[in-house]
């Protein structure tokens, strides 16, 4: 069971916190404008990296808020972690 | 004076396959040397005639999810698309011993799917009555059913979530991995297909539109067409065309016993608790917990998913209380939106799709094989891949085994 | 005959222990574990082998022992148990096994916990480089946890007489624990075995607290529990384990590892037997020699595979008269069951010269590294060929090795790592270092670890054992390198090497080796296969802890509940929550409670506890814009003081949760959400709001167990309501349908909802939680006159169901859109956008085919369906596979209707309203009549009383 660093609440155990999946993914602005194909991919496709991957971490069990990492997933090791809002950081795996 | 316990376990044969250089090309290059790419090319040989093939592993065949699963083979799937595929499968399953001429230690011991509340019998019924209709052998059983089927369930109203009934599909099962891998190896090799280890694909080459060539650690090799069948490392692979796939590759993770005598005479599955058990042939209680949450190619999970594995099983199955973990581990599943494999063509000429099998891979070796290899081979999806194409995220005519309610595995 | 030494050992001669081996009835003292014990009666033969019956005895000391397997039968019955590691107690009772164990029938009555530990530094092994490490670091101030899986510290001094700074080691070990256990922020586990190692310094760690007092355990102390340990730093002084040479007929009882019989001798004063022979590669079984001819055994020869036996213990050897054959090996063993000889030939040709006569073989071919949660760590391996084993590759910023899991096998040197990696570990955690610790130094003269790496002697390959567990021999991994296998993992798995419940220990390192040999490749070049965790086995039950029964999941309950409780309600798992499902009457079943639950709502009132629907406090200047975002229909407009019913969708436009909004304030909604989906809904509204929306200004906060919810339903419920609410004016005018009042309700302050899920007037009474019952109570009083009548779920869905409400989840799965549940009329068409609007559009959104919900009316209206059935086209079924046109959703009697009636989603449906379809029930096929889906008071007459 993996330390999370939380951003708000410092490095606590994996089972407090709720998986969200890539990061980065806006909802459309005018999804109406979209074509069916360019809608699938935000409701389905998302990026499936072996490696660094910016991913989305919700503090599910403290303090509630969702925020931003970036973790390797050969390794499962957390290399950045960010609030929601903030840019990606520059990583190095 | 009783013979021992494992004085009747089949051996394997003296000879499986030689490893090959790689030729520079070949007709159909297959990715990713698990069940289901030799499936592939055993049937692309056997059905087809096709055996200019070359199956390319990057670790050791059979290494990845066909070493590491729980090995339950079933096809009492709600939806018609499913059961299609699945119980073509299962048909296989049942000829397959003497197909391969391996013992592949298949026994259809039956699998039971646990309900726990009303609404799981609601579906368990509605899934059973589907089946059927389907040609699929199901029944409903109630509590006492289930206990007469498999005597150690803890079926008393007095537990956390009691057993309403279950499904039962008796000629479900299990078979021995590494035996069926080594079966379809051993026979594809025999009939001409180069199985070639150690050789991790780095590139995919194209040429107006058409697949060309493979580029890997062991060098370029030319192929006339190629089928990705690299289950978690499936996006991976698609990406280097620039084909994006709606897929997660998650850790999943299982677990044996040590041998013990038999006490489980069949396969249960529970949803609910989250379990899914059978006791192997040697006597080893096998069981696969729930794929952990996040992305992950480390086949590596967390504990705490194994502890609470543990509870659940107990919960249903107080007997194994001082039965041992002895071994756990965990592969890497593609996990489809819902969640139904995706096997087709693709926008790229000659390049064939076979992945998002999720945690259901195993049992569909048989019937994904053939049907993929008929893809191949005829550049036209088989009538029972036919709906499982990548378009249908696209138009919103999903297989929803997830929203179906529908058991995992 | 006994076996046991006149003095020495660390165990308690003056008490005697009874206990029962297959059958037999035996002594042994406490200090002693099972396998010494028999061993002192000469008993060494345990079981048998798993394929080929083969008599199977002890072969090392510890948790190592491939063989010693035992089913534990009393105190409690317990399959798989080395007889190696299981402490002797009065009364045990065990036997030995053929590889395969027997799980008890009746229920486990010990208990198992779990326990959190925090520390700074872990040290994993209290030899002398754990013992070291952990008292550097302790005295640098650092918190520390010292594990071993012994029942004493020492490591490998417990098993030599070896002096340690010119005192008997054990006093050395006796006075570093004791200052561990002295220093405040130190935790000192023995019997503890640390199994798994995972990520950021998270480790497992079993500690067997009351295994060893067998019958006088103490009731109400976990027997076992599971350490889960979070530390800074990992120092791994795991120790290394002595593995054996393979040769002809080497598993016979008798033939064992010589640092065992070392080992077996000092720790429990037992001798393996009466003569004799050792064979070795390696320095370190001359000691065993030395120490067993000084105790009385008869040491026959030692067989020294190295073309030059080591000079001074050569020496040493022939004062003692023990004959040193250098350049020789072990080529066979005789016995019929024990071994009662070994032939004995030069290295090469390896072709037997002499036999000798013995009852005990003590074999070394050198040593592996304990190397499993290093490698479990991450941490690469390297093969040290010097050693013949993989040793840890790398240095990683956490784990640090020390001692002879490092392949260093001389205990000074281990010492001083232990120091130095104890320091480093403390350093890298942030403690300046305290009191240097002296270094022990020993008096040990077998250090050297020149040794000769062989892995097998050539002979009857079928008979020659390199996994004695799994009865894999030499034979078998040739065949598996002739079969074209190449990789270590193929070959464990044709053979079954390792996989065992010994996990390979002994044995994966010379199977590596063969392996090896027989391909002609480098073991350098070689990837040992993967260590996995459990290190050693660990049983269910400490794994499950107290999680088990009513702790498996927690319990929620209303604060009605005991109310509930006591009458005689039975109850339905909806999510965590028990849900009163219905009241029985004396002689009443289901269908007789329901249809007198339905008919008493409709005729006059009737009463639920609806307190499990989720409740959500939306508040916030964005609140209406927010909610019209996840709602399909339109929020923002709703007026203070009005309800509006909402359904929500995912973004694929599938409906995934509905409920009621209602407006209490400008800028604050309350809404509500299924039972089941409460959690969901409100992490998927925090997930919009702080990860898409981040800038709208909207608070959500969970209510759900504030609040006592009280539907009142039924013509009456009104006359009820007011007699409970007197200040509040309950005529059809003062208080209109889908509105809401603040009121006083029996006393205490109270919201009050005229919204309706049966059709009938209804209120639903909301009241702070503490008062729920005191409300109940009242409303149950008021409503006495007019026979008020409790009633459960499944009242509640037949009444929504004769409406046609659907319940989500019941009617829908995940593959269900508003329009399919005819609800098009809640989706604004105003609105430019919403959760999952966008997917409406997609084709297969519009086929005219899709699932539709409708009413099915069976032709024969005493016919109830099964829930679940399917639903086809024609009276007669063709061969399979049966096209199917949907199934049946919900199926009830029907008191109001007089008849049964169901739900069901049919392809098309709203287009076949009036067809006959076909329903397979068991073998026959049901008619039944396609109708709407609202099938009582369609005109909705009944809403306002």
């Amino acid at each position: 069971m993996q330390l999370i660093p939380c951003p708000w609440c410092g490095p606590r155990e994996e089972a407090e916190f709720h998986y969200g999946g890539q990061a980065h993914v806006a909802y459309p602005e005018d999804p109406s404008a979209l074509t069916d194909e360019e809608w699938a991919q935000y409701v389905f496709f998302r990026e499936n990296p072996s490696g660094p991957f910016a991913e989305r971490w919700s503090h599910n069990a403290g303090c509630r808020r969702w925020f931003n990492a970036v973790r390797d997933t050969r390794t499962h090791d957390l290399l950045a972690v960010y609030r929601v809002g903030e840019p990606m950081p520059e990583v190095i795996a | 004076m009783t013979s021992p316990p494992g004085a009747h376990l089949p051996e394997h044969p003296d000879f499986l396959w030689d490893n090959p250089e790689p030729k520079a090309s070949y007709d159909v290059v297959i990715v990713g040397g698990g069940g289901h790419g030799l499936a592939t090319a055993y049937y692309l040989a056997k059905v087809h005639g096709i055996t200019n093939v070359a199956v390319l592993e990057k670790g050791w065949l059979a290494g990845g999810n066909m070493a590491r699963n729980t090995t339950i083979i079933r096809s009492n799937y709600l939806w018609d698309e499913s059961s299609g595929i699945y119980e073509h499968s299962l048909k296989l399953w049942e000829g397959l011993e003497e197909d391969l001429g391996y013992p592949i230690l298949f026994d259809q011991r039956g699998v039971l799917n646990l309900a726990h509340s009303l609404q799981d019998v609601r579906d368990s019924v509605r899934r059973v009555n589907a089946n059927r209709l389907n040609g699929i052998d199901a029944e409903w059983v109630d509590p006492a059913g289930v206990k007469e089927i498999c005597p150690i369930v803890n079926t008393s109203p007095d537990v956390r979530y009691p057993v309403l009934g279950a499904t039962y599909q008796p000629r479900a099962g299990i078979a021995k991995h590494d035996y069926v891998a080594w079966g379809y190896a051993r026979a594809a090799h025999a009939m001409g297909v180069d199985l070639i280890q150690n050789c991790e694909v780095t590139g995919l080459e194209t040429s107006q539109g058409r697949i060309t060539a493979v580029e890997t650690s062991r060098g370029r090799i030319a192929a006339g067409k190629v089928a990705l069948c690299a289950a978690g490392h499936s996006s991976v692979l698609a990406k280097m065309v620039g084909l994006r796939l709606p897929l997660a590759s998650h850790p999943l993770q299982a677990l044996v016993s040590e041998l013990l005598e038999p006490v489980h005479p069949t396969v249960v599955m529970s949803n609910a608790v989250h379990v899914y058990v059978s006791q192997a042939h040697k006597g080893e209680l096998v069981m696969g917990a729930g794929i952990d949450s996040y992305n992950g190619y480390g086949q590596r999970g967390s504990f705490h998913i194994i502890e609470q594995q543990m509870s659940a099983a107990l919960e249903l199955f107080p007997v194994f209380a001082r039965a041992h973990l002895l071994r756990t581990w965990a592969g890497i599943v593609d996990v489809s939106p819902d969640a139904s494999p995706i096997v087709g063509l693709t926008p790229v000429g000659g390049l064939y799709l076979n992945c998002g099998w999720g945690t259901g891979g195993f049992k569909a070796t048989p019937g994904v094989g053939d049907c993929f290899a008929h893809t191949i081979a005829h550049d036209k999806p088989h009538p029972f891949n036919e709906p499982f194409t990548l378009e249908r995220f696209t138009t919103g005519a999903l297989v929803d085994e997830h929203g179906a309610a529908a058991v995992a595995h | 005959m006994t076996f046991r030494t006149p003095t020495g050992g660390a165990i308690d001669r003056d008490t005697l222990l009874h206990f029962t081996f297959n059958g037999q009835s035996y002594t042994g003292h406490p200090g002693d574990t099972l396998a010494s014990a028999l061993l002192a009666h000469g008993v060494h033969e345990v079981g048998g082998s798993v394929k080929l019956g083969r008599p199977r005895g002890i072969v090392a000391a510890g948790s190592e022992d491939p063989t010693s397997l035992v089913q534990i039968e009393a105190p409690f019955s317990e399959p798989m148990l080395l007889a190696t590691t299981v402490e002797l107690y009065d009364g045990l009772v065990a036997r030995g096994l053929a590889g395969q164990g027997k799980l008890a029938a009746e229920p486990d009555p010990a208990r198992y916990d779990a326990k959190h530990e925090h520390c700074d530094v872990l040290v994993v092994g209290a030899g002398p480089a754990g013992l070291v490490a952990a008292l550097t670091a302790a005295r640098s101030g650092a918190r520390v946890v010292l594990v071993d899986e012994q029942n004493q510290a020492g490591g490998a001094l417990l098993g030599v007489d070896e002096y340690v700074d010119e005192r008997p080691s054990a006093e050395w070990v006796a006075d570093v624990v004791a200052e561990l256990k002295s220093t405040p922020g130190v935790l000192v586990l023995e019997r503890t075995t640390a199994f798994g190692m995972y990520q950021d310094g998270f480790v497992l760690a079993l500690e067997k607290r009351t295994d060893h007092l067998g019958f006088a355990a103490p009731e109400g102390v976990a027997r076992q529990r599971v350490w889960r340990i979070r530390t800074r730093q990992t120092v791994l002084a795991t120790g290394a384990h002595e593995r054996p040479v393979v040769f002809a007929d080497n598993d016979r009882p008798g033939i064992m590892l010589a640092s065992s019989a070392r080992t077996f001798l000092h720790r429990y004063g037992v001798l393996p037997g009466s003569r004799a022979v050792v064979f070795t590669t390696n320095d370190s079984a001359y000691c065993a020699a030395i120490d067993l001819a000084e105790s009385g055994v008869d040491i026959a020869l030692i067989v020294d595979a190295r073309h030059e036996a080591p000079a001074r213990l050569a020496t040493e050897c022939a004062a003692r008269g023990i004959e040193v054959r250098a350049g020789h090996v072990v080529v066979g063993t005789e016995g019929a069951g024990r071994v009662t000889g070994v032939r004995i030939g030069p290295l090469a040709p390896a072709s037997p010269d002499i036999t000798v006569a013995c009852d005990t073989v003590l074999v070394s071919g050198g040593w592996n590294p304990v190397v499993s949660l290093f490698s479990q760590a991450r941490g690469k391996l390297r093969y040290d060929a010097e050693l013949g084993a993989f040793v840890p590759g790398e240095e990683l910023s956490t784990v640090r090795v020390a001692g002879s899991a490092t392949g260093e096998l001389d205990l000074n040197a281990c010492a001083r790592q232990g120091r130095d990696v104890g320091s480093e570990a403390a350093a890298a955690a942030g403690f300046a270092p305290g009191g240097q610790v002296p270094l022990p130094v020993s008096d040990s003269r077998c250090t050297a670890r020149s040794g000769l790496v062989l892995w097998r002697v050539p002979g009857d390959d079928d008979a020659s054992f390199v996994d004695l567990q799994r009865d894999s021999t030499v034979a078998d991994v040739l065949r598996a390198t002739g079969a074209g296998l190449r990789s270590l993992e193929h070959i464990k798995r044709y053979t079954t090497i390792g996989t065992a419940h010994d996990q390979g220990k002994t044995s994966g390192m010379i199977a590596a080796g063969i392996v090896a040999e027989a391909l002609g490749v480098e073991l350098e070049d070689q990837r040992p296969t993967t260590f996995r965790p459990p290190y050693t086995s660990v049983s269910f039950a400490a794994l499950a802890g107290r999680d088990r029964g009513e702790l498996h999941d927690p319990v929620r309950v209303t604060a009605i509940h005991p109310w509930h409780v006591a009458h005689g309600a039975l109850f339905e798992d909806v999510g965590q929550w028990k849900r009163p499902w219905y009241y029985p009457k004396p002689g009443e079943d289901l269908h007789t409670a329901v249809l007198r639950e339905c008919r008493a709502t409709r005729e006059s009132v009737g009463m639920m506890d609806g307190s499990t629907l989720g409740k959500i406090d939306v508040q916030g200047r964005d609140a209406g814009k927010f909610l019209d975002m996840l709602y399909t229909n339109m929020m923002s407009t709703l007026k203070v003081g009005k309800i509006r019913y909402g359904v929500m969708c995912g973004v694929d436009g599938m409906v995934i949760d509905d409920g009621t909004v209602i407006r209490v304030g400008d800028e604050r909604y309350l809404i509500t959400t299924t039972t089941g989906n409460a959690a969901k809904i409100l992490d998927w509204m925090e997930e919009w709001l702080q990860t898409e929306w981040p800038h709208l200004d909207v608070h959500c906060t969970s209510v759900t167990e504030h609040w006592a919810t009280i539907p009142l339903v039924g013509p009456r419920s009104r006359d009820v309501l007011a007699a409970v609410a007197p200040s509040l004016d309950v005529s059809n005018e003062a208080f209109e349908f889908m509105t809401w009042h603040d009121t006083v309700v029996a006393g205490v302050p109270a919201r009050v909802c005229r919204i309706s899920f049966s059709g009938e007037l209804a209120y639903e009474i909301n009241v702070t939680a503490w008062h729920g019952i005191a409300v109940w109570e009242a409303l149950m009083a008021a409503g006495e006159q007019y026979g008020i009548t409790p009633y459960g779920t499944e009242t509640m869905h037949v009444l929504r169901a004769e409406k046609g409400y659907p319940i989500i989840g019941q009617e829908t799965d995940a593959t269900v859109t508003p329009q399919d549940l005819g609800m098009s009329w809640a989706v604004s068409k105003k609105k430019p956008d919403f959760i999952g609007k966008r997917s409406f559009a997609r084709a297969e959104n519009n086929r005219t085919d899709r699932k539709q919900l409708v009413g099915l009316l069976p032709v024969d209206p005493s016919v109830l369906l099964p829930e679940g059935s399917q639903i086809v086209e024609t009276d007669r079924l063709p061969e399979p596979p049966v096209r199917m046109l949907g199934h049946v959703t919900s199926s009830y009697p029907s008191a109001a209707l007089g008849r049964t009636f169901a739900l069901a989603l049919v392809r098309s449906g709203h287009e076949r309203i009036g067809e006959t379809l076909f329903v397979p029930v068991e073998d026959a096929l049901v008619p039944v009549t396609v109708t709407e889906s609202v099938l009582y008071d369609k005109e909705g007459a009944r809403r306002d009383g």
